[in-house]
């Protein structure tokens, strides 16, 4: 097995063990990085001599007899909207070029107490806005399975590295599927925890009601692992729930036989893709021929999710991005004054999607609107919770499409914002009800991989890894990387 | 003519450790700029507020005492957007009611002695925000100056906003409720108002047949009273003419004592108020607020009525004293060694504190301690010195730290140690009073009189508390019950 193959949690064992060394494993996952990049776009920041060095510290831990900890060595993407302390923080975006954070993220702190090596900042779609990674201001990223198509997104880096073998485990960011989205394009496993499970500290903000940090990795065992590691509360989080690193680090064990699917048929039928929707029941069969009972059930307010989540994020989204304004750090652009100086390097440094979202935003949030769009906005997702904890009350956990459609080809989507919106359809509505899901491999349309969600009850991450497990059991779709 | 004023007054939470989101210390003045910094301040992009919660409890006392009798049952912070370089978010986070949002408390008042009579000011609403930095003008003012440095230092001080009704009919009444309201945030421990910008007043100020003239950013009371006694005049003159008083915004210049128009507001601001998705509502449950109310302090009106009833004090001293928290707690310390009221409190209500004017001390920056103001107030007490002579000792004692007791003996005043000697003339004294002696044993003020006497005859050279020694010993002597 080549060392960019292994899963993570055979590399911390051997590593731990001393059987592998560090530096070795990832000199060869940077030697695969070299070899990939140039088609694939993985990364905004490879950090090739930091990697190397920090990778040697994990040697010389082990040397001592000394354990590095759970993710010993294992080579960490980390999404480029994470603060990484010294490390260059551009959320694809020109307007951060050049911003070095004096701090780390929470999950990063995590990541390095457990011995792992931070090999680079993935790309994403600027501040996290878009579906394929196309919308980054350092180019886009492209699907390690078939470069005509995209890696989906926001978080594309972190996909495309996983299935490309320049990263063994991954960091996203799921503002509205960015985590579910780029997995299901690149046949990986990701989860969005329960909204406050997983520490916000050090993620730069694009619509902070909505957004979770979570893993990504190649198969269910290393998605857990990773989870384990960036979950538990923060004190410098306000948003970080109590006590959830106890309840959410495990695994739960699943007698398929006692299952309860139910299968949210808005998210299965038209206007979902019928190639996406065969992919997801053939795995909810596979469940069903396993012992699960499989039901369907509907949730007429899907139709009102998507243009409430819109609503919401690019309200948060305008407040959000008006502290990027050329004072401080990152992207300045000449002016004769203040006010010019901010509204050139506003001008330059965001791209259109982004002007667009903080137009958007500014206007449903101003006197006299904020009332008929915002308020409104959140009174659809309380009732979208509601629904689905109704649904949940009766159904272990819902299913159905991760995206309505196979991975689009570049440019295919970007054009027409509105197209592009839709792709967000079945993915918005875990994150309106701050309830965890999750994607798994489906199957493969069109030479590039298509997703299943499930969603669970808040706190539900174990059950939701329980269900990965026996899909990834029945699937047999696990440690998949490609040749790009 | 009466005047329509209303007053907005911000006061910094000098007295709380750390500022209100983030652990930076509160005590910025004098630190080099930019020292006092840190990501959540400088609102760097994925650092988070934490709220402090030494205000909202000190918010909420002020609340109380200002018998507001509506306390929010949740604390809710609003983003209030716009662009300003010492705003590091381009969003102030404040309180604001609406979209959710709610300020800390409403509905309250003040009530003020103006000549004999009783007003009640009404408070329409106390909020919580965060201060801005504060920008610094390398050469003249902000319209003349070549540069600006921002200093960040202050960005994230506690700030209580407190806003009254136009219930304040001239400018003297402004300054008694300011005086009040600073003196009840002294007694609360939310602030130190002596410091330089810690209490900034924005004055709405109108005259009947005028338009609401706003003059912003008021750095003392003592300047508001005059800022407004000089709007009264302009708008006076302006009315009296038949000219138009005109609805603006205008800067108090306390250097050369004239307000100037600051800006001509073309439209209302859109400030895009909503919640700040970074702090969930945290719930205010009426124990809470019990409980804070049964840790206020005793307030100045209680103390003031206090020291009238059972000290005895006049009440124009006994307001001066209440009114001042560090002088009023002097005093009582000073009854702790000593108890002689009235001479105390007159002491410090009058000659300290025209001591301290003259030589522009702060308490606590001259030497005078409560010990050895109550054996200065003995000594007068006690007629061993007149009070004309305790006056000019006080001074040395302020000024150098001696001993009155010791500066009495050394100087002319020395004790008369014959004990024979002063026998004699404790006889003779004993003797032509009968009253005295008489009344010493229902009050002890009559052994007083006599040890007066004694020390009279004597040319105040005798050691008072022997001369009390023989004087009781003498009524003992002759069968009167005193105690020693």
């Amino acid at each position: 097995m080549k060392a960019w193959e292994m899963p993570a949690t055979m590399v911390a064992e051997m590593v731990r063990e001393g059987s592998l060394s560090a530096v070795e494993y990832v000199s060869k996952i940077l030697e695969r990085a070299e070899e990939t990049e140039p088609r694939i776009n993985a990364y905004i920041t490879l950090l090739k001599e930091q990697a190397l060095r920090r990778a040697e510290e994990v040697d010389r831990t082990v040397a001592r007899g000394e354990d590095p900890g759970r993710l010993a060595g294992v080579a960490v993407a980390v999404k480029d909207n994470i603060a990484v302390r010294g490390v260059e923080n551009t959320c694809g975006s020109r307007i951060l070029k050049g911003y070095r954070p004096p701090f780390n993220a929470t999950v990063v702190e995590k990541l390095l107490r457990e011995g792992a090596v931070i090999i680079g900042k993935t790309n994403m779609d600027e501040f996290a806005m878009g579906s394929t990674t196309e919308t980054s201001a350092y180019g886009p990223t492209r699907n390690p399975w078939n470069p005509e198509r995209v890696p989906g997104g926001s978080s594309g880096g972190s996909g495309a590295a996983l299935a490309a073998g320049s990263a063994t485990l991954a960091l996203g960011s799921d503002t509205g599927g960015s985590i579910r989205c780029p997995a299901a394009y690149t046949g990986t496993y990701g989860l969005k925890p329960t909204y406050g499970a997983v520490s916000r500290y050090g993620l730069v903000p694009y619509a902070n009601s909505l957004e979770q940090i979570g893993p990504m990795a190649r198969n269910t065992a290393d998605l857990a692992l990773l989870y384990s590691v960036i979950v538990g509360h923060d004190p410098r989080d306000s948003t970080s729930l109590r006590d959830s690193d106890t309840r959410l680090a495990h695994v739960e064990h699943i007698d398929p036989s006692r299952l309860r699917i139910g299968v949210i048929r808005e998210l299965v039928e038209d206007p979902v893709d019928p190639r996406v929707s065969r992919a997801v029941w053939s795995v909810l069969s596979k469940l069903e021929s396993m012992g699960a009972s499989v039901e369907e059930v509907s949730l007429p307010l899907v139709e009102y999710a998507l243009p409430a989540y819109y609503i919401i994020a690019m309200a948060e989204a305008s407040s959000n991005l008006a502290r990027y304004d050329g004072t401080r750090y990152g992207f300045r652009a000449p002016g004769a004054t203040w006010e010019e100086m901010v509204v050139e390097t506003r001008t330059r440094g965001f791209g259109w999607e982004v002007k667009r979202r903080i137009m958007l935003g500014s206007f449903i949030l101003s006197a006299g609107y904020v009332e008929q769009y915002y308020v409104k906005a959140l009174r659809v997702r309380s009732a979208v919770r509601r629904a689905l904890l109704e649904l949940l009350s009766k159904h272990h956990v819902l299913a159905g499409a991760t995206m309505p459609i196979p991975a689009p080809r570049l440019g295919e989507r970007i054009r027409d914002p509105l197209l592009l919106y839709t792709m967000d359809v079945a993915t918005v509505l875990a994150n309106l009800a701050g309830i965890p899901a999750l994607n798994t491999p489906a199957d493969v349309v069109d030479g590039a991989p298509v997703g299943a969600q499930f969603m669970g009850p808040p706190m539900g991450e174990p059950l939701l890894l329980g269900v990965s497990r026996l899909v990834e059991e029945a699937t047999r779709f696990r440690d998949e990387v490609v040749q790009p | 003519m009466k005047a329509v004023i209303g007053l907005e007054i911000h006061v910094q939470m000098t007295s709380l450790k750390t500022k209100l989101f983030c652990s930076c210390p509160a005590d910025y003045r004098g630190a080099p700029p930019n020292t006092h910094v840190c990501p959540v301040c400088l609102g760097l992009p994925g650092a988070l507020p934490v709220v402090n919660m030494e205000a909202v409890k000190k918010a909420i006392m002020l609340a109380l005492a200002l018998n507001c009798r509506w306390v929010a049952e949740k604390v809710v912070f609003s983003r209030k957007h716009y662009f300003y370089p010492d705003l590091p978010k381009n969003y102030q986070i404040t309180q604001f009611k609406g979209g959710g949002g709610m300020p800390i408390a409403e509905d309250g008042y003040l009530e003020l002695e103006m000549g004999g009579d009783v007003r009640r000011v009404r408070i329409r609403r106390i909020n919580i925000e965060e201060d801005p930095g504060r920008l610094v003008y390398t050469e003249g003012d902000i319209t003349s100056s070549p540069e600006v440095l921002i200093d960040y230092n202050r960005s994230g001080i506690a700030l209580l906003e407190i806003v009254t009704e136009p219930d304040i009919s001239s400018p003297r009444e402004a300054r008694v409720f300011l005086e009040k309201l600073r003196a009840i945030i002294e007694y609360l421990d939310i602030a130190d108002l002596d410091l330089e910008g810690a209490m900034r007043v924005d004055a709405n100020i109108s005259l009947p047949g005028g338009s609401r003239v706003e003059v912003k950013n008021i750095g003392s009371i003592k300047e508001v009273e005059k800022a407004l006694s000089y709007e009264m005049v302009r708008q006076k003159s302006l009315l009296s003419r038949g000219t138009r008083v005109d609805r603006e915004t205008r800067h108090w210049d306390p250097v050369r004592g004239v307000t100037r128009p600051l800006r001509v507001k073309e439209e209302e601001e859109d400030y895009r108020y909503f919640p700040d998705p970074d702090l969930p509502p945290i719930p205010l449950p009426r124990e809470l607020v019990d409980a804070a109310a049964a840790l206020l302090p005793e307030l100045p009106d209680a103390r003031m009525r206090r020291f009238v009833e059972d000290h005895g004090l006049r009440r124009e001293i006994a307001y001066a004293l209440a009114m001042d928290k560090r002088l009023a707690n002097f005093y009582e310390e000073t009854l702790k060694y000593y108890w002689a009221p009235r001479t105390t409190a007159v002491m410090l209500a009058v000659d300290y504190l025209g001591f301290l004017e003259k030589n522009k001390l702060r308490m606590g920056e001259d030497r005078l301690t409560p010990k050895l103001l109550a054996k200065l107030v003995r000594l007068v007490d006690e007629e061993v010195i007149t009070p004309e002579q305790g006056k000019h000792l006080l001074f040395r004692v302020a000024r150098e730290g001696v001993d009155p007791e010791e500066v009495v003996e050394r100087e002319g005043l020395r004790a008369l140690r014959s004990e024979d000697e002063l026998r004699t003339i404790v006889r003779r004294v004993v003797e032509a009073n009968p009253k005295a002696v008489s009344d010493a044993a229902r009050n002890p003020r009559a052994v007083n009189f006599l040890v007066g006497r004694v020390m009279k005859e004597t040319q105040g050279r005798a050691e008072p508390r022997l001369v009390r020694r023989l004087v009781v010993e003498e009524l003992r002597r002759r069968g009167v019950r005193v105690e020693a």
